[in-house]
């Protein structure tokens, strides 16, 4: 199954970095659903979840941004008490790391999602897709 | 084949060299005691007289000559010759000063030029190459310098000069330039413009030798160039005040040979004047031996060296200079330690995850001197994972400070942000009032 592509970047920390990255990505028609900023003083990294990676990491590393691609994954999280925990249990007791994650509603949404990086994507997918979590497909997040 | 342009000249048996230099140094002495004002009135001051150097060893009785008694005598005042002999001006930039000028006879010019046709034939140039000199053309030595020499051996010159870089590729493509000679900066800039434009220098380009120089560079920074593009890159060295560009590695790539016949090379220790041993560090003084519109007599040239005295494996006999560790007047002196930008930079090009280009920003804040390097993450360097962009930043500081001796900010900057240059790279800003 094809992994989702999360495209990270690093970015200095001074105005009008973000909004070079979100013109760059809107002029190429690349939709964003989900970002999220992880910063370290004088720079920082963003991380995110686009409609079409492939063009989104042509066009940003043709404007010159460090930038790269990360297999990631999207799983689908009651959007209730419990939901998050239900989830990163399954990994703890499999002994998968979770690098970071961030979520993100969908406008469809009883659901929400949940992206996470983890250190071995193979045994985590295996662990969720036995305690019936549902995980989402490239085109599932293409056609949000 | 790499032969020699000057054979007897160039494998000079070196006791004949010796005696040659000494002939040379008495009546270069005796000249410029007859014919300029300046150095009658320097001896008188120091008590020497021409008489009084009998052999090379005398030369120490001799007063030094420093940038500064060509700022204070500008434009021509430590000229030897009326402007009737002189054929061309060079002017140096001046930018931490006065300009400097330097004449040129006739025959300056012919020294100059057979000095760099030696160099460039001991790298394998030859009729069959193209010469792309991508050094500036005009006051400074280096364009035209180099062009002279390389037409001097019967090469065909490509005078791009600098910027325009994507027509300098353009043309180093279309007329095949086997060799190109610019600054190593500038360089570096070439091939990532070049791969901007899809252009693969190693496989869509003749080039094969690099002749690198008018900014210490370090042997990092050549083994980057050479795995980046397949050339062979050597160091080219000369200052205006003692011609130009004049001496170059051969293709044993182990120090620059310093023409004996043309220049007296002396490596001193900064603090005490006294010579140093070959193998140690030390200040280079040249004296002109064969250069008559301008000659200097035990010239600090504001470089740091060391020398190696017994002759190369190429077969050439006169002296050789090992890489240039840095310019006096580069040195840094940061919380009273003295830094070299080049050390800097020999730091940085032996970390993978750093870029090709870099900056060093000094601040003084309160009594503190702040020292912070730039450097610009490269693809590969890049880890979406904060923590090991943190361990990067920790692991050059501490790669910095094991060489330096005093901790340095890093800050990983994106990629093509620190300016790139055309000529000299301006590596160093010191925002510091003193």
């Amino acid at each position: 199954m094809a992994e989702i592509k999360q495209i990270s970047l690093f970015v200095e920390n001074r105005p009008g970095r973000m909004a070079k990255v979100s013109k760059t990505l809107s002029d190429a028609d690349v939709n964003i659903r989900a970002l999220t900023i992880a910063e370290a003083g004088d720079f920082g990294v963003i991380r995110m979840v686009v409609d079409d990676p492939e063009r989104g990491y042509k066009v940003l590393k043709e404007n010159g941004f460090t930038v790269s691609t990360t297999d990631v994954l999207a799983v689908e999280m009651k959007d209730t008490p419990g939901g998050l925990y239900e989830i990163v249990n399954t990994l703890g007791e499999s002994g998968v790391n979770v690098d970071y994650a961030y979520a993100f509603v969908t406008t469809k949404a009883e659901r929400a999602m949940l992206i996470l990086r983890v250190d071995d994507l193979a045994k985590a997918r295996a662990a969720l897709s036995g305690k019936g979590v549902k995980i989402a497909t490239k085109e599932e997040i293409q056609a949000i | 084949m790499s032969g020699y342009w000057d054979p007897h000249m160039e494998r000079m048996p070196l006791k004949e060299l010796r005696t040659l230099q000494e002939d040379r140094l008495k009546s270069i002495v005796r000249y410029v005691y007859d014919h300029s004002a300046f150095y009658r009135q320097r001896f008188k001051s120091a008590g020497v007289e021409p008489g009084d150097i009998k052999s090379l060893s005398d030369v120490v009785k001799l007063p030094f000559t420093r940038k500064t008694d060509l700022r204070d005598n500008y434009p021509t005042g430590m000229f030897s010759l009326p402007r009737s002999e002189v054929v061309r001006y060079h002017v140096s930039s001046g930018t931490t000063g006065k300009p400097t000028v330097v004449g040129y006879t006739k025959g300056d010019i012919e020294a100059w030029t057979e000095s760099l046709a030696r160099a460039l034939t001991s790298i394998g140039l030859g009729r069959d190459d193209v010469v792309q000199v991508g050094y500036g053309y005009g006051l400074f030595t280096g364009g035209l310098g180099l062009h002279y020499g390389a037409e001097r051996i019967g090469a065909a010159v490509l005078p791009t000069s600098t910027g325009s870089t994507e027509r300098q590729i353009e043309l180093m493509q279309d007329l095949g330039s086997t060799a190109i000679a610019c600054t190593p900066s500038y360089f570096l800039h070439m091939i990532e413009v070049a791969e901007k434009m899809g252009v693969s220098i190693r496989n869509d380009t003749q080039l094969k030798t690099g002749i690198f120089g008018a900014e210490p560079w370090s042997l990092e920074t050549r083994k980057r160039i050479e795995d980046a593009t397949g050339i062979n890159a050597y160091d080219i060295y000369g200052t205006s005040e003692i011609s130009g560009p004049l001496f170059t590695e051969c293709r044993e790539k182990n120090g620059i040979h310093v023409w004996g016949d043309m220049f007296l090379t002396e490596v001193l220790d900064p603090k005490t004047g006294e010579p140093v041993e070959d193998g140690e560090r030390g200040e280079l003084v040249f004296t002109t031996l064969h250069k008559f519109a301008m000659p200097l007599i035990r010239y600090k040239i504001g470089d740091l060296s060391v020398m190696e005295s017994e002759p190369c494996e190429c077969g050439r006999t006169h002296p050789r200079i090992m890489r240039i560790l840095g310019r006096t007047d580069d040195m840094l002196i940061i919380r009273g330690i003295n830094v070299f930008p080049s050390q800097v930079e020999s730091v940085l090009m032996n970390i993978p995850e750093v870029g090709d280009h870099w900056e060093i920003i000094v601040d003084r804040k309160g009594p503190l001197d702040i020292m912070t390097v730039r450097v610009e993450l490269t693809e590969s360097g890049f880890s979406d994972k904060i923590a090991d962009l943190m361990s990067l930043k920790k692991k050059i500081s501490k790669e910095l400070k094991g060489v330096l001796n005093i901790a340095a900010d890093v800050d990983l900057v994106e990629s093509g942000t620190i300016p790139r240059s055309m000529g000299k790279a301006k590596r160093v800003t010191d925002n510091r009032k003193v």
